[in-house]
């Protein structure tokens, strides 16, 4: 099933910007898709029209009926007045969802991501990386068909980085996988988004456009989307090396003037 | 502020009024020129009945006119914050309220309102409210882009909005505008006294003040004005001490480095 459907989208800012022009991208339900290109190529802006955040100013855009849309933004802008719970909390407080039920369903969604037992801390007393746990339980709770994801983990130390990535892969392959979350991430790294997606789309800029579109295949012929949480030691493989430069070579072809 | 922090302050003030007492007797300047610290002293003990009858008149006219300033100030704040519309038609009004001084305002109010401690309390309100209002302002205007994205994305209304967004990021604008206001409200009472006092019904501080002068009573003057100080920096520190409650544990301005 397609959950979003973009045909010949464009956008133009106010300032006459070109910030994307003809974009044909179909999102199909419990995939891992990710958005790789250089900074600048409008794939913030892409995703913000996904969301429905902003409009475009050419194309259509086409949304299955019943979406309920999560959004990890590149901060994990926490509220800094409320502590973890309460922020973890929020999407269903602004829903009306009656007390007992957010705070069970936001404890569930703090444990998930690893942080049961931080429910009373202040967003200032945690790390870079608890906090964007944090934002991915807000994010979860909701427990979204489509979790949008803006290069959420681009300021963390590898280290943090590489745990996130694989936390994450478990907690979509804990949504069900190919029948939970579709998971839409943004990303410059190369590395990331082949060590994530189920598909990468590569994006060039000026203007921000689609250039090519790569299905991760793991060795065996398994598809991305079928081996999360990635096994171990596959960050250090040759078949994940020979991934990364598949896409590397694409990405340059697409750039190539 | 840590005890060992008034150490710096308090030897400084010390030697100003040993200084002072010590260039008194030294000159031998009479009382009716320049009263040392220990005669204020010894006039704040004999007058103090009714001193600090005085001071209570006063510091009522300045919580209320404070008071008042929070409640109309944080409601036009919020009004503005609703609509632009609503905050360019107005606030150039309030700007002009601000900038009028209140000592060319006041025998006009006093002649249009004819309880006195009304008008005490308009003036006053006119000075405290406005770093009120405008720091209120700015404080639910500077809500976070990305904040504000979150909310639209889940469908907040305009009230989840205010109450969950917009008004606890304007908290520590707001409660750095309450600060300022409170020692405004104060003055604008004794402006505003200083004002009205002789007209004759006045007995707040500023009315012993003029009264004192009158009468040659230079160390009560001397008193009464100690007085007003004190009174405002206890205001200061108290609305220090509920920024500082409410702001600790999550706003920058009220946290200590560690280590």
């Amino acid at each position: 099933m397609t959950l979003v459907a973009l045909e010949g989208v464009g956008k133009r800012f106010a300032s006459g910007t070109q910030a994307l022009a003809g974009v044909e991208l179909r999102i199909e339900a419990g995939e891992f898709l990710a958005i790789l290109g250089p900074s600048g190529c409008g794939k913030s802006t892409l995703l913000r029209l996904i969301a429905g955040l902003a409009a475009p100013t050419e194309g259509v855009i086409r949304r299955a009926a019943s979406r309920q849309v999560g959004f990890v933004f590149q901060d994990p802008t926490l509220l800094p007045w409320a502590d973890a719970l309460g922020n973890v909390r929020l999407p269903l407080r602004l829903a009306g969802v009656d007390r007992a039920e957010q705070e069970a369903r936001a404890a569930a969604a703090m444990a998930a991501v690893g942080l049961a037992g931080f429910e009373r801390a202040w967003p200032r007393e945690l790390s870079g990386g608890m906090r964007m746990r944090v934002s991915i339980a807000r994010a979860m709770v909701t427990r979204p068909s489509l979790l949008l994801m803006d290069e959420p983990f681009a300021a963390l130390d590898e280290l943090t980085r590489h745990r996130l990535n694989d936390d994450l892969l478990g907690l979509w392959a804990g949504s069900g996988g190919a029948d939970g979350t579709t998971v839409v991430f943004v990303t410059h790294s190369v590395f990331e988004s082949v060590y994530l997606a189920s598909r990468v789309i590569l994006m060039a800029a000026r203007p921000g456009r689609v250039v090519a579109e790569m299905p991760v295949v793991l060795p065996g012929g398994v598809p991305g989307g079928a081996a999360a949480p990635r096994p171990a030691g596959f960050r250090t493989s040759a078949d994940y090396a020979a991934l990364c430069r598949q896409a590397t070579e694409a990405l340059e072809r697409a750039m190539a003037p | 502020m840590k005890p060992q922090d008034a150490i710096a302050p308090g030897i400084v003030g010390l030697a100003v009024l040993g200084g002072w007492e010590g260039l008194v007797r030294h000159y031998a300047v009479p009382s009716y020129v320049l009263p040392g610290p220990v005669a204020i002293g010894q006039a704040l003990v004999a007058d103090w009945p009714l001193l600090a009858g005085s001071l209570l008149v006063t510091l009522r006219i300045a919580l209320l006119a404070l008071l008042l300033a929070v409640s109309l100030g944080g409601l036009l704040a919020v009004a503005f914050a609703q609509s632009r519309w609503v905050e360019r038609a107005f606030f150039p009004y309030a700007v002009v309220l601000q900038v009028t001084p209140v000592v060319a305002i006041a025998p006009l109010i006093l002649i249009w309102v004819d309880d006195v401690t009304v008008s005490l309390l308009i003036c006053a309100w006119i000075v405290a409210f406005f770093p009120v209002l405008s720091n209120t302002v700015l404080g639910l205007n500077s809500a976070d882009r990305n904040h504000l994205e979150l909310f639209r994305l889940y469908g907040a209304s305009r009230w989840q909005t205010l109450w969950l967004l917009r008004l606890p990021g304007a908290l520590p604008y707001f409660l750095a505008g309450l600060r300022v206001a409170g020692g405004l409200a104060l003055i604008g009472a004794v402006v505003a006294e200083f004002v009205a006092g002789a007209g004759g019904t006045g007995s707040g501080l500023a009315f012993r003040i003029l009264e004192a002068g009158y009468q040659l009573k230079i160390p009560r003057m001397f008193a009464a004005l100690a007085l007003i100080s004190a009174a405002g920096i206890a205001i200061f520190a108290v609305l220090g001490l509920v920024q500082h409650l409410l702001l600790r544990r999550w706003h920058e301005s009220a946290m200590t480095p560690e280590g």
